[in-house]
């Protein structure tokens, strides 16, 4: 055990990352944050349309549309990546469609044929052109992927300025862009996810907002997913949008709540893994899920604690079924 | 039946220990040792079962398919697939600390440990959905993650330690059939016998259960029992599936099978049984294409085998297919286009009161507000039908006797249906055509009669047009406003 969990050292674990190790340490961060905050904000509207496990379908998903997009055009080039990737998440959208439109498998049973076929091509294709030395993805990579290592990635450079690591820049570039985007449609976004009749009567067209929805989500997996792995990326679709959602009832704080729980998560792991040795990946969803059972614990409206101190054992936990008016009711 | 259940338990008892201890235990070449390179001989060798290696995998393989089969049946009819995913996920940390119980592959600490991790996630989604608002997909999504995430870090922790970079645990996440043991193959007999006996013995209270909760209560059995029953079950499954598919593609050796079997049958014995078959050939495809190459992983090939299966079934399954479905939309579409152009020909007769019986095309045209060449081929489709005669030179189409008959009968049908909703539902007169327009094509005969008699034989629709009746149908000319009443042929 104790080979197994090494002696914390506060200057090792906490202090030293920020001074000597500053320009690795604050990239690394830097990432976990953005991949948290574009996830997160799409994810709450994932978990407000109960398609949350969507999102970890398309996150499994883009595998395959990696690997050929790799081996068609022999380059890692990210914007061939990024292409194939992106169809590969599209695709599995309209294949979980297929099945359960035109047969009578229900929605959850796709979703699993669905991703998991084409993450077994995925696999398939990794581990044969792997062995033939072709292709330099690795298995265990896709999953839990090499966030401790953007930093040693090239620069970008932009009008001469050397500005960061090419993939921390553009997760940087599309974390803002989904803030844009979510300002943006905020209200097509919200009609359509709590009522789709509204929607239409209001002339929002929700099959497209659905698809636009699913593709922009695809973008953000695909661009998360290289340099963190599968497994942060489905967990930062849905921790931090659970998380906040048990803190407050109104959409704007879910958001900026989201946005706070990935920075927490993101530097919170990277001490964890220094101090532990394990994937950066991981221990940032571990923090992240730490900070969701404290979110259900101590919630001041509707966590575990207050509900035996108050004994509101029958108390609905949905304030839209509540048949009291909430002050905050209106959104 | 009931007598008969120790007797039952004790062969199920007797079974398990033969699995237990009956496997031959012997030490030979791995499969990626093997050098033979033509496939037929890969072939023969693989499925003559002569290398021990072959046959813990070959067993194996149809071990975990009889179980994911089976157990993934009940989870594919309750709509509870994801459970299955968010299991699998949920069972990595329980694996590893299994592994550094004691430092080594020993299946009986990581069975433990991975199905009590396993239990604990499936606790945790029914704690957070019970205690918050939260939905049960996101649940699912907040364990599978959570849990995922834990394993994770196990996992690369113990890698760092010089006696955990070579134990082998990396295989839990991908599997490889080509890995599995004597100790493993034994655990994984006696785990499916377990499953098969249970759902055997039990199986009205699973199916009750599963498709009727409210009657199950009602008679007394507990649908939480088979529930967690079910549960844990699931969890042995999954875990002794891992060294072979790995941790990310188990659920779909549950789903896959499962749901290829569901659309081929309704009964859901027959459902479990198809499954069970699937989930068999599919690791044994699987385990077999693994065998050919030393670096191929062996449940990606499972998976990608269940899901041909799983193809094969939605496109051309005799019931649900997607081939059948559209034949039977295009026939039934077909029959509909028939139908209405016969009705619009008893239209043209009737505006001039059934005086002259040919119609011609440009009559029929410009009723049906169509082009001269759709009905042209409107009419073509009749006479294949042998519903009319038709001209091509002339452009006129005479109704065959069989014809009449069913352009009389759909008129009727909707006739008959709007005087219903006009006078039963007390929908407005010009509201009622487009209801009619729609069920004039399925409303039955015996449907028909009962309107008649609800409408006391009515003669005129709501719109003051006869309704013809079946003496009508059958005499082969229009109604007439002056018919005897209470006339019928004799006949």
């Amino acid at each position: 055990m104790n080979e197994l969990i090494p002696q914390f050292n506060w200057h090792d674990v906490v202090v030293s990352p920020w001074t000597d190790g500053f320009s690795s340490t604050i990239w690394i961060v830097l990432m976990g944050a953005m991949v948290a905050t574009a996830c997160g904000l799409v994810g709450n509207y994932l978990i407000l349309r109960r398609m949350a496990l969507v999102g970890d379908a398309i996150s499994h998903s883009v595998l395959p549309g990696l690997a050929i997009a790799f081996l068609l055009t022999g380059s890692r080039g990210s914007g061939v990546m990024f292409f194939g990737a992106l169809l590969a998440g599209v695709a599995t959208t309209l294949l979980i469609e297929l099945i359960h439109k035109k047969s009578r498998v229900k929605q959850d049973a796709a979703i699993g044929i669905a991703f998991t076929s084409l993450f077994a091509i995925g696999v398939i294709l990794i581990s044969v052109y792997a062995a033939s030395g072709k292709v330099d993805l690795d298995q265990e990579c896709v999953l839990y992927g090499e966030i401790g290592l953007v930093w040693l990635e090239e620069q970008t450079v932009i009008a001469g300025a050397t500005i960061g690591p090419e993939s921390v820049v553009r997760m940087t570039a599309i974390a803002l862009i989904t803030v844009v985007l979510v300002v943006l449609f905020y209200k097509e976004l919200l009609v359509s996810s709590f009522d789709p009749g509204l929607a239409s009567s209001l002339g929002i067209n929700a099959g497209l907002v659905h698809y636009a929805l699913m593709s922009w989500l695809s973008v953000v997996v695909v661009s998360a997913f290289e340099s963190v792995g599968a497994i942060l990326v489905i967990a930062m679709l849905i921790l931090p949008g659970a998380t906040a959602s048990l803190l407050t009832y109104r959409l704007p704080r879910v958001m900026a709540l989201t946005v706070l729980h990935g920075v927490i998560s993101s530097v919170g792991g990277l001490h964890l893994a220094l101090w532990l040795g394990c994937s950066t990946a991981g221990a940032m969803v571990v923090v992240g899920s730490g900070l969701f059972i404290c979110a259900w614990i101590f919630s001041p409206s509707q966590g575990l604690l207050r509900r035996w101190l108050v004994k509101v054992e029958d108390a609905p936990l949905d304030p839209t079924i509540s048949t009291k008016p909430m002050k905050e009711a209106h959104l | 039946m009931r007598l008969l259940a120790p007797a039952r338990w004790s062969m199920v008892l007797g079974l398990c220990l033969f699995a237990a201890f009956g496997v031959v235990d012997a030490h030979a070449a791995r499969i990626g040792d093997l050098s033979e390179t033509r496939i037929w001989e890969q072939a023969i060798r693989f499925f003559s079962l002569r290398d021990p290696a072959v046959r813990y995998a070959a067993l194996g393989a149809i071990l975990l398919g009889t179980s994911c089969g089976l157990l993934g049946s009940f989870i594919v009819v309750r709509k509870m697939a994801l459970v299955g995913d968010t299991l699998s996920h949920a069972v990595l940390p329980g694996v590893a600390v299994g592994f550094l119980w004691n430092m080594s592959k020993d299946p009986i600490a990581i069975f433990i440990g991975a199905v009590a991790a396993g239990l604990l996630g499936v606790l945790f989604v029914n704690w957070i959905q019970q205690t918050t608002r939260l939905k049960e997909d996101t649940a699912l999504g907040l364990a599978l993650a959570g849990f995922f995430a834990v394993g994770i870090c196990l996992v690369t922790m113990m890698q760092r330690l010089p006696t955990g970079s070579k134990s082998g645990i990396d295989k839990f996440l991908f599997g490889q059939a080509a890995a599995l043991g004597a100790a493993d193959v034994k655990l994984m007999a006696v785990v499916t016998l377990l499953s098969v006996a249970t759902i055997f013995l039990f199986y009205k209270e699973f199916l009750v259960a599963s498709f009727d909760p409210g009657f199950a209560k009602a008679s007394g059995h507990s649908v939480k029992v088979a529930h967690y029953t079910l549960m844990w079950l699931l969890a042995f499954s999954i875990v002794i599936s891992l060294q072979a598919v790995g941790v990310v593609l188990v659920s779909a050796m549950l789903i896959t099978p499962a749901a290829a079997a569901y659309l081929l049958t309704d009964r859901m014995h027959r459902m479990v049984l198809y499954s069970m078959a699937f989930g068999i050939a599919s690791g044994l495809v699987g385990a077999f294409i693994s065998f050919l190459r030393p670096n191929l992983p062996t449940g990606p090939f499972m998976v990608l085998a269940a899901s041909l299966i799983f193809a094969v079934a939605f496109v051309a399954a005799p019931r649900h297919g997607i081939v059948v479905r559209w034949w039977r939309q295009r026939s039934q579409s077909r029959r509909v286009q028939r139908e209405n152009t016969l009705k619009s020909i008893y239209h043209v007769l009737e505006g001039r009161s059934f005086q002259q019986e040919g119609v011609t095309v440009e009559e029929l045209a410009a009723r049906r507000r169509e082009t001269v060449e759709e009905i042209r081929q409107q009419a073509a489709d009749l006479r294949a039908h042998e519903l009319a005669t038709f001209d091509k030179h002339d452009g006129v189409i005479y109704l065959t006797p069989e014809g009449w008959q069913r352009a009389a009968a759909i008129v009727r049908n909707h006739r008959l249906w709007e005087l219903y909703l006009t006078n039963a539902a007390q929908i407005a007169p010009d509201h009622v055509h487009e209801d009619a327009e729609k069920i004039e094509h399925v409303l039955g005969e015996e449907v028909v009669r009962q309107l008649e008699r609800k409408l006391a034989f009515a003669k005129e629709d709501p719109h003051g047009r006869l309704i013809p009746d079946v003496a009508t149908i059958q005499r082969g000319s229009g109604p007439r406003r002056e018919a005897p009443s209470g006339y019928r042929r004799s006949e």
